[in-house]
């Protein structure tokens, strides 16, 4: 049962083979076997859980269900949950209780939802292996030597290893797409502004985006018609209609034509994956789509475009955290300023408190111009190179990550090597694009995920051509040994 | 770009992060490293490009002036580390 999708899932509940409690039992219990060597979650909401689900079963009894009521889900610990202890990964919020459910929580509840627990991730989003967690790395369940990629490695990891059947994740310039290519899922994700941020604990406001962490395109995108939409209380939420992100799947994709950037596969790219991706992109063909190369000329400058806006807008997002509200304080502080500085120092690690001083230097007194402004500048760019790209094709095709996962510790003590595998993920969130990453092959034995950018409110499309793929090829259907 | 101890420790404190003493040659030598990468930006010119904030250039949306929250100030107490009748406490700051 736990190697289902959510659509049998929905099935097998509807027919009454399992209760929603049973399920969440079932699902439970493989947190708790497998949380010890893969670390996913930082919190299993065992009562809750089973209370929901109990309450699933009789709104299902009752007839007042959706095809959803009562199908587990992880959220990712960045996420406010009402009651339950919310981290993001740090020592800062290790206390903090969240007093309200982000709209993202609150709308899957709302559709019946069960959340088994907070998944693990980099503290505060700020990294691409989980490494950074005050509560531990995350493993990669294809091999527990490798990370999982990061910030949302432990909804990967989780998801990976049949521990939930979905997850939420967040990206900012990768992080929902980067796990899922490290651990062989599908992750979207969605357009900036397509769904809320309100209640998601903010790193770069004007890049964070949340989205689903998922078996398959199809439940991605039966999470998306969840999750999706405007909200009130985010000032930048999209008025945009929201499409049924189920209606296309099954489309034809004949005649859809493909961008293939040639700054995507140049030197930095594995031979490998290359190849995984060349044979991927075949696969396309083969179902009709046409491909042509095209040019983001701008791309190289994306990491270090991306390395002033994220860190900029952090060092003002997480200036909220000085030790009087809510979350980490120092004792016996001796004064007001000792208080701050020292909440903050002992609070936050060390990847955080590293963007955080790069973001005060590039915003401080003198130096706004040639850093964040010129960040800005170099953002229209790369925005303006997806646009005229965009005259020509209809999707982008490429890699999501340079390599397959790393091993642990490989490369936490060099910043600079780890920001550059980034590359093919980071300009997506400056531009607030659209895009997916599915499983597409391995390579020694570690998944290889394809990325597929669209163009803006064009995630429909996305899934559909991951539909299609992932109904002609199994590469999603892997389970790491041990976990089947 | 390289950051000498001082201005580790100038950053530190705009930032409001105590930072040891012993770890500040590692934040020299990281800081730095990236400060590096930064620069790349510098290989191309944006004379008359205009900066964008927001990726769709989106104006931000207003609300009208109305209340809307309701008084949960015992609740969002609940989860600060130190309050007295109603207020958040820190150190003494006027003598």
């Amino acid at each position: 049962m736990h190697q289902s999708t959510l659509a049998q899932l929905s099935a097998a509940l509807e027919s009454k083979q399992i209760s929603s409690e049973e399920l969440t039992r079932l699902y439970l219990d493989r947190c708790k076997n497998f949380n010890d060597s893969l670390n996913c979650f930082i919190t299993i909401t065992e009562d809750e859980a089973i209370e929901k689900a109990k309450q699933a079963d009789q709104l299902r009894a009752e007839n007042k269900h959706t095809a959803l009521t009562g199908i587990p889900v992880a959220q990712k610990d960045i996420f406010c949950t009402n009651g339950v202890k919310t981290s993001c990964g740090s020592k800062m919020l290790d206390n903090f209780i969240a007093p309200y459910d982000a709209t993202v929580v609150e709308k899957m509840n709302a559709a019946g939802f069960v959340t088994l627990g907070k998944t693990n991730m980099d503290e505060f989003a700020m990294g691409s292996s989980n490494e950074t967690s005050f509560y531990g790395p995350v493993k990669n369940p294809w091999n527990t030597e490798y990370v999982p990629g990061g910030s949302s490695g432990g909804s990967a990891s989780a998801v990976a290893a049949r521990l939930a059947p979905i997850a939420t994740g967040t990206d900012t310039g990768g992080s929902i797409r980067q796990p899922a290519s490290l651990c062989g899922i599908t992750g979207l994700k969605p357009t900036y502004g397509r769904v809320s941020r309100y209640g998601m604990i903010a790193f770069a406001s004007s890049l964070d985006q949340g989205g689903p962490m998922a078996l398959t395109a199809e439940d991605a995108a039966l999470m998306m018609n969840v999750i999706a939409g405007f909200d009130e209380r985010d000032s930048t939420s999209a008025e945009q209609n929201v499409d049924d992100y189920t209606k296309n799947l099954n489309n034809s994709i004949e005649g859809l034509k493909i961008g293939l950037p040639k700054e995507y596969f140049g030197e930095g790219l594995d031979s490998n994956i290359a190849k995984v991706i060349e044979d991927g992109i075949k696969e396309l063909e083969k179902l009709g789509a046409i491909c042509k190369e095209i040019e983001l000329p701008n791309t190289e400058l994306s990491i270090p475009a991306y390395y002033v806006v994220a860190p900029a807008e952090c060092s003002s997002n997480l200036s909220r955290f000085d030790g009087v509200r809510f979350g980490y304080r120092c004792n016996d502080p001796k004064d007001l300023s000792d208080l701050y500085t020292r909440s903050r120092g002992e609070g936050f690690g060390k990847e955080v408190k590293r963007r955080i001083m790069i973001g005060a230097y590039v915003l401080s007194a003198g130096y706004y111009d040639a850093y964040y402004l010129k960040a800005q500048q170099i953002r229209h760019l790369i925005r303006d190179d997806f646009q005229t790209a965009f005259k020509d094709v209809d999707v982008i095709a490429g890699p999501t990550a340079t390599g397959t996962a790393f091993k642990l510790n490989e490369k936490l003590n060099d910043p600079v090597s780890m920001y550059l595998s980034d590359i093919y993920t980071v300009s997506v969130n400056l531009a607030g694009l659209p895009a997916i990453s599915i499983p597409a092959g391995f390579v020694n034995k570690l998944p290889v995920g394809m990325q597929l950018i669209g163009n803006y409110f064009d995630e429909s499309r996305l899934l559909n051509i991951a539909h299609k793929y992932q109904q002609a090829t199994d590469w999603h259907q892997q389970i790491p040994e041990g976990f089947e | 770009m390289s950051l000498d101890k001082s201005e580790v420790q100038k950053i530190a404190w705009l930032a409001r992060l105590a930072i040891d003493e012993q770890d500040i040659p590692s934040y020299s030598d990281e800081l730095s490293n990236i400060l590096s990468l930064v620069e790349r930006m510098n290989s191309v010119d944006t004379d008359g490009i205009s900066p964008i904030a927001h990726p769709l250039e989106l104006p931000a949306r207003l609300r009208a002036d109305e209340v809307t929250e309701k008084d949960q100030r015992d609740h969002f107490q609940e989860h600060a580390p130190l309050t007295e009748s109603g207020c958040y406490l820190v150190p003494k700051v006027i003598e």
